[in-house]
């Protein structure tokens, strides 16, 4: 699969990161090296092969529902650039 | 030309727990702004998640309801999106794999208009655990939105069905059983003004008798029955209006007004989401055994299928009652204690059904809340079997007993409704009745059966109503003849 420039743009725009047209020319270099490599591994035959959806090969430990958490609402706010009425302030969104 | 509309539902449940699905924050309701939101909730770099084991048993619990397949592994992906109420930029659900996978459910469409009520099952397509956003509360500063992140972590199953409704009316059906399911297996509390239980709606029309399924729009966020009903409805018309005009629809979300009725396309975005689902590398896949399953199930309450059949062959109640009264676990439960305290079934269905759910609804009030209880209802029919009472008294006794006047007997003594069973004392009265009414003795023996029960009527109200009715006829024929 063969990236363009405005691929670079539009993924980079979806991921919230601003990048110039220098850094958009090398990163359609470096993501269509990475995209050669996933087609070289798409050759290999894994018919029968479960995919891996962690490296590990371990079941997920379960917590008991027990509440363990206090408040620190303090703590937190203390470094966060605005707050109000205990609400964290960003700038106004708007569905 | 002839419309057909199919409709689709997603439901969001909120799992009764403690905690929060990935965190040991409290999940109860209305406390102050970000006093309950940890680490976790907040997504402090450096932070890992690691599962609720309730939050897992509500989902197995809910797949055993619907009988349907427990995925034996399964697995947590990132949901990638922006949005201030998700400070991780990403929210933990489950994508390809999901822990509970094709199952179905049985809903009761009512009687409409031009339609007898009937059955149908609808099949669930899959549900998956994942975790809720924050609240973004707009207004309170000038310029800013401000985020409480109390709601986010908390944890969700969210229950998908296949395009299976074709009105409506079936999707109100489904959506409210649905609801009665979760809280009779005690997954979820139901709470929609507080958004524990909220449905997104996907409508299409497609013309009647074609297979091909039209491009849908997606009703978000609907917390009352009585809005799905009214948003579908104004949106099927709305789509069929515009195919008609030789429109075209374009898939998109819609909100729904309820002061207007009306539903309108939320401004669409310039670029469309993709959410770059991956499997999250924080959470190793979720394995489900056969004794977990087992576990679960041996926890889990009768289901309301199960306990209507059980209420037909047990109790000899027909289709329609059993279903009525199972329709809600409070109802069932309450039923089940009137008739442990004593009473008959077949009476003890028609007074629940009944007068006691005609008071209910007339104050509001839950069956749970029911100020007769289930042991006072039983000790009530005891005394119309035993014929203690006439059903006319019982009437006045449960008045009284829903105003906490006093228990049963106390109240029939205080109130003089004891039947008159002395067949002495009712032979006087009749003799009474047969004297002052010549006239009506007459046209009886003429051939008038009407005189009879103008008779009996007077011996009834010469005994205040207290006289035993079949007693006043047995003996009113015996003087007669």
């Amino acid at each position: 699969m063969a990236l363009n420039i405005e691929d670079i743009k539009r993924i980079a725009h979806l991921a919230r990161i601003e990048i110039n047209e220098q850094e958009a020319a090398s990163t359609l270099t470096k993501l269509s090296g990475i995209l050669g490599l996933i087609e070289q591994m798409q050759a290999v035959n894994t018919e029968g092969i479960v995919p891996m959806s962690h490296s590990q090969d371990l079941a997920q430990r379960l917590r008991e529902d027990v509440v363990t958490e206090v408040n620190q609402r303090e703590t937190f706010q203390a470094i966060a650039p605005m707050t109000e009425h205990g609400l964290y302030l960003v700038p106004k969104v708007i569905e | 030309m002839e419309w057909e509309v199919v409709i689709g539902l997603e439901t969001h449940t909120q799992l009764k727990t403690n905690t929060k699905i990935f965190s040991g924050a409290s999940t109860t309701y209305g406390a102050e702004p970000n006093t309950q939101a940890c680490e976790v909730s907040i997504a402090l770099p450096g932070v890992l998640p690691v599962l609720n084991k309730q939050a897992v048993e509500c989902a197995i619990q809910f797949g055993l309801a619907i009988d349907a397949e427990i995925a034996p592994r399964s697995v947590f992906a990132r949901k990638n999106y922006f949005y201030p109420d998700l400070p991780k930029g990403y929210q933990i659900s489950q994508y390809e794999l999901p822990v509970v996978g094709k199952g179905k459910l049985t809903i009761q469409v009512p009687a409409g208009k031009h339609s007898e009520a009937y059955e149908k099952t609808i099949h669930i397509t899959r549900a998956h655990l994942e975790e809720d956003a924050g609240k973004s509360v707009h207004g309170a500063v000038e310029g800013m939105s401000g985020i409480d992140l109390n709601r986010a972590g908390t944890p969700l199953l969210e229950i998908v069905t296949e395009p299976d409704m074709r009105s409506a009316a079936e999707a109100v059906a489904y959506a409210k059983k649905l609801h009665e399911l979760v809280q009779w297996i005690g997954i979820c509390d139901g709470n929609m003004q507080e958004g524990s239980f909220r449905c997104d709606v996907n409508v299409s029309v497609r013309p009647k008798g074609t297979e091909k399924l039209g491009t849908r729009r997606e009703i978000k966020n609907l917390n009352s029955f009585k809005f799905m009903q009214q948003a579908i409805e104004y949106e099927t018309q709305w789509q069929i209006d515009t195919l008609e005009d030789g429109g075209k629809i374009q898939q998109a979300t819609v909100l729904f007004n309820p002061d207007t009725g009306e539903t309108r396309a939320m401004r669409s975005k310039e670029e469309a989401n993709d959410y770059r689902y991956f499997p999250d590398p924080d959470l190793l896949p979720l394995i489900v055994t056969e004794e977990d399953k087992a576990r679960v199930k041996a926890t889990m309450p009768e289901l309301p299928e199960a306990m209507k059949a059980r209420f037909e062959a047990d109790y000899g109640l027909s289709a329609y009652d059993a279903a009525a009264l199972t329709a809600s676990r409070d109802m069932a439960d309450y039923f089940v204690a009137a008739v442990q305290a004593g009473a008959e079934a077949k009476p003890a269905a028609n007074w629940v059904m009944g007068t006691l759910s005609a008071k209910l609804n007339a104050e509001e009030k839950a069956i749970a809340d029911s100020p007769v209880s289930a042991q006072q209802l039983a000790q009530l029919l005891k005394r119309i079997q035993d014929n203690t009472i006439s059903n006319n008294a019982a009437k006045q006794v449960f008045e009284a007993l829903w105003l906490a006047e006093g228990e049963v007997d106390e109240i029939i003594a205080s109130k003089g409704l004891k039947q008159e069973s002395d067949s002495g004392a009712i032979e006087a009265i009749i003799d009474g009745v047969l004297a002052a009414n010549p006239a009506m003795v007459e046209e009886f023996k003429a051939g008038k059966e009407k005189a009879f029960n103008a008779l009996v009527g007077q011996a009834m109200k010469a005994s205040k109503g207290k006289a035993n009715p079949a007693q006043v006829n047995e003996i009113l024929k015996k003087k007669l003849t």
